[in-house]
């Protein structure tokens, strides 16, 4: 075997190194991400563990002085939540199913599919900013159902980009199989094609509900905020976000604290959101396997 | 006993069954609402803006002055504040989420693979006003307590002009562009790790083994012959985080110092669009000049972000439908 | 089992086919007079049928007769059309956007490729099964149930037990599935979930099923096996089948087609298309000259 030259084995030897230099810059990044994450969790627990007691799930939001929680809040964010994700999800799903069941490639389908891949990322203060315009002002007033309002369009895209992906990975077989069996279109989606789906579709809803739990911007300019209890959709509705931020930026050390609390809840929550999401989606995904 | 179907008499007529009927009808509303959505937040924005547009002609758009009580609206703090942010927080984030990306398809050890991934879709997961809280709280006073002065004193030392370094020799008060800018570029960190990853998984690893075949190194495999190929779908990665980090709101609005002036300094307190609206809106009464603006800043803002992310499916679908 | 795959590498290395008389199926089932098929009434007549797929021709002027309680073999190249006209019979090629049909297809008097028939009430006349078994995510149960469900065949939940029971008997898989009926039809090997998912055709009471290769993705056990219950299916129900092997159509069918790009060259008793093809491109297609 050749002899490898003085030049070309320098030239190996650069190679390689340059390699793995890269690759530890890579790693490095990685750490840097990892480090991140690490960096946050860890001011959240440390600062919020400790404001951590009861009065925060029974006590309504108070004055400094007063032992105030943040109950009203927890329960307002769920309602705002839950009424968004109910509205948004159906929708979703309704649009999903329908590029990837009935337009498919076609020319409206496609315009469909943009838009909707535009309003994914549109910023959610703009949502809210519509939102405000269109159920706030004409209104006169602010209110918990124009929250549930624009968490829900926050929603609905995600659910139909998710349930898309997912429908398209239904194997034609089956659909084939269902249509041969004198199956109507219809049939073949709701009896076939959505149940052997139902696991993603799930997986999407619950990433979907994990973005709005934790959204801010629309709901300032919509459910406001409301520092008493109250559950009436048609006033001003708490939420958890919007008093994390009131109180993180107050002078009160009190509402400071329970502001890290709160912002230590909505991450945990979200977070494991996340995590039930993807277990959802490999125990349904298993079980069908046999 | 019930008959075979083979004995039933063939039923003659084909008719749209009402069933479908329905389920066609519904399904194509539901994606005509989608559609009508989009449509309905340009039309009322603009609609809402329109006294801003017609006091101030493009005025509003080119002027420099933001003032409340003399009710001077200009838009070109705002708009400059959002553009820089966004485009320094991309300059930061897009190498380090390239490298994760890179690291995980290619040189992560297979069992790490799992929950590296785990940890970049959490910290994507975090909500934006977590991440407003750590930058006001933990890297606002950092930046003023040591990075800023290092940055001052550093460039302090090069020979003027002395105007163009005040950028960086600006006074220390943590909150402002750059610090914005880091938060930002934290945030839209694990969305373009995610994104290039996925671009990397989808390609062929015919490719690849290519170039491996003739010897190549990992690195150069990926300048070489993956980059390439895939260059438009990383293009695409890249403008999904540049209209991530457009709109951004509640990271923003804890660390930029909400001065709405132009910036001299990186260090300067700003503003973005994002933070402007959030932080004017309480103040803006309906039917007033002051909400007005505020519309139309919103107009401003949903027509970058439309372009930018239109760009961005552009160059993504691309690749992904071929 | 070694006499079946002896007669099967028998028929492969002969390129001609074995003679009747000493085929048998594992089970052992009384051979059929091959004669009587041809006197059986025709169940499906092909008149002039031509398909396209947008511009382009895949049938040209086919005209076949189908006989009932028998299987016919539609055999040729790839892309001969065979497949086309097998789903033109169960107007399967309605989901195909820019799929187009003409000619009459006639059965029990009807010309089902109208454009007044309900192609859904077609197919719950003639079944099909496909390539690549295909049971849906659910139980074995729940897959042969589907179809009655659908069309609303039983009243009562008896009833449909007794419905499956019965489907699957037919398909002869019962008594390997009675014990695990809740289980998912997954998690059956191959040759199994090919007869369950003949069992689910056979659940609406089919006048005919189509298969297209229904063999090609199963061992030689498992095809023998299919086999095996074709001849049995066929004494009640009209069977069309199409294979890209020879051998097979020259096993189990009584009438076979051969086609060659999108036209019908010959057709007629297998055994005479077999021995004494009147056709030269058939002749040079059954002795491996091409294709």
């Amino acid at each position: 075997m050749k002899e490898l030259s003085p030049a070309s084995r320098a030239r190996y030897f650069r190679r390689q190194l340059l390699d793995r230099v890269m690759s530890g810059l890579c790693m490095a990044a990685a750490g840097v991400g990892l480090v991140l994450l690490g960096l946050i969790l860890w001011m959240l627990f440390s600062n919020g563990i400790g404001g951590l007691k009861l009065s925060v799930f029974t006590n309504s939001m108070a004055q400094p002085g007063a032992d105030g929680g943040l109950a009203n809040a927890i329960v307002g964010s769920l309602i705002q939540v839950g009424l968004g994700a109910m509205i948004g999800a159906p929708l979703g799903m309704m649009v999903g199913v329908y590029l990837s069941e009935v337009g498919k490639e076609s020319k409206f389908a496609s315009v469909v599919r943009f838009v909707n891949d535009i309003l994914l990322s549109a910023p959610s203060v703009l949502i809210g900013l519509f939102v405000y315009q269109i159920a706030v002002a004409p209104m006169g007033g602010f209110s918990g159902f124009a929250g549930a309002l624009s968490l829900a369009l926050i929603a609905m895209p995600i659910v139909a980009r998710t349930t898309e992906d997912i429908l398209r990975l239904v194997p034609q077989a089956y659909r084939d199989g269902a249509v041969a069996l004198g199956s109507r279109e219809n049939e073949v989606v709701r009896k076939v094609v959505l149940p052997a789906a139902f696991s993603g579709i799930l997986t999407g809803v619950l990433l979907a509900v994990a973005r709005i739990a934790g959204e801010t911007a629309p709901l300032l300019f919509t459910s406001l905020g409301n520092t008493n209890w109250s559950t009436d959709l048609t006033q001003p509705m708490a939420s958890l976000p919007i008093a994390i931020y009131r109180y993180a930026g107050s002078p009160y050390p009190e509402w400071v604290s329970l502001a890290w609390t709160g912002a230590m809840l909505i991450t945990v929550g979200v977070l494991v959101l996340n995590i039930l999401s993807r277990f959802s989606h490999a125990a349904v995904a298993g079980k069908s396997q046999g | 006993m019930t008959t075979p179907a083979a004995h039933r008499p063939l039923i003659g007529a084909r008719r749209m069954h009402l069933g479908d009927t329905t389920f066609r009808i519904s399904l194509f509303a539901a994606g005509a609402v989608v559609i009508i959505v989009l449509f309905s937040i340009l039309a009322i924005m603009f609609a809402g803006g329109k006294l801003a547009f017609d006091t101030f002609g493009l005025g509003f758009v080119t002027g420099t002055e933001w003032n409340p009580v003399t009710q001077i609206y200009g838009a070109l703090p705002a708009i400059t504040g959002t553009l820089l942010t966004a485009i320094l927080a991309l300059m930061i984030a897009w190498p380090i989420g390239f490298g994760i990306a890179f690291f995980l398809t290619e040189t992560c050890p297979v069992k790490l693979r799992g929950p590296l991934g785990v940890a970049v879709e959490l910290l994507a997961a975090i909500p934006s006003i977590v991440y407003g809280m750590w930058g006001f709280f933990v890297l606002a006073p950092f930046m003023a307590e040591y990075v800023q002065p290092w940055l001052t004193s550093t460039f302090i030392w090069i020979p003027p002009i002395p105007d163009a370094f005040y950028w960086f020799t600006a006074p220390p008060i943590g909150v402002g562009l750059i610090t914005a800018s880091l938060i930002l570029a934290i945030m839209i960190l694990p969305f373009i790790a995610a994104t290039t990853r996925d671009v990397l998984l989808s390609t062929p690893q015919l490719l690849k083994d290519g170039a491996y075949a003739m010897g190549a190194t990992r690195w150069e495999s990926l300048t070489g012959v993956v980059i390439p190929a895939v260059r438009g779908s990383l293009f695409g990665a890249v403008f999904l985080g540049l209209g991530r980090a457009l709109g951004e709101t509640m990271a923003v609005v804890f660390v930029i110092g909400n001065a709405i002036r132009m910036p001299d300094s990186l260090m300067a307190p700003s503003a973005t669009i994002a933070s402007v609206v959030a932080n004017s809106f309480p103040e803006a009464e309906p039917g007033t000049l002051d909400l007005a603006v505020l519309l139309g800043l919103g107009f401003i803002l949903f027509v970058v972000s439309f372009g930018v992310l239109a760009i961005a499916r552009l160059l993504l679908r691309q690749e992904r439908m071929s | 089992m070694t006499a079946m795959t002896k007669e099967v590498s028998e028929t492969v290395d002969a390129g001609a086919p074995v003679p009747r008389s000493s085929r048998s199926a594992p089970t052992s089932a009384p051979v059929v007079n091959p004669t009587a098929a041809l006197t059986a009434a025709t169940r499906i007549k092909i008149q002039d049928v031509n398909a396209f797929y947008g511009e382009k021709q895949a049938l040209f002027g086919v005209n076949l007769e189908v006989p009932d309680n028998a299987i016919t073999a539609f055999i040729g190249a790839s892309g001969c059309g065979k497949s086309t006209l097998l789903r033109c019979l169960n107007r399967m090629n309605d989901t195909i956007p820019g799929a187009r049909v003409e000619g009459r297809i006639l059965m029990d008097g009807t010309d089902i490729n109208g454009q007044e028939i309900d192609p859904v009430q077609v197919r719950t006349r003639i079944g099909m099964v496909f390539q690549k078994p295909n049971p849906f995510p659910i139980s074995i149960y729940e897959n042969i149930a589907y179809g009655p469900r659908t069309h609303k065949l039983t009243s009562s939940k008896a009833e449909l037990d007794d419905l499956v029971e019965r489907s699957l008997r037919r398909a002869a898989l019962w008594d390997e599935v009675k014990d695990r009926l809740g289980k998912p039809g997954l998690g059956l090997s191959g040759g199994q979930q090919q007869r369950l998912v003949i069992a689910r055709a056979l659940a609406v009471s089919p006048a005919v099923i189509l298969m297209d290769e229904p063999c090609s993705a199963l061992d030689p056990i498992a095809t023998a096996h299919i086999e095996a219950l074709l001849d049995e299916l066929r004494k009640h129900t009209c069977i069309v089948i199409v294979t890209h092997s020879m051998a097979q159509a020259a096993r189990v069918s009584q009438i076979t087609a051969f086609f060659h790009m999108g036209k019908l060259i010959e057709s007629g008793p297998t055994d005479q298309i077999f021995t004494m093809p009147k056709v030269e491109q058939t002749h040079d297609y059954i002795t491996g000259r091409f294709g």
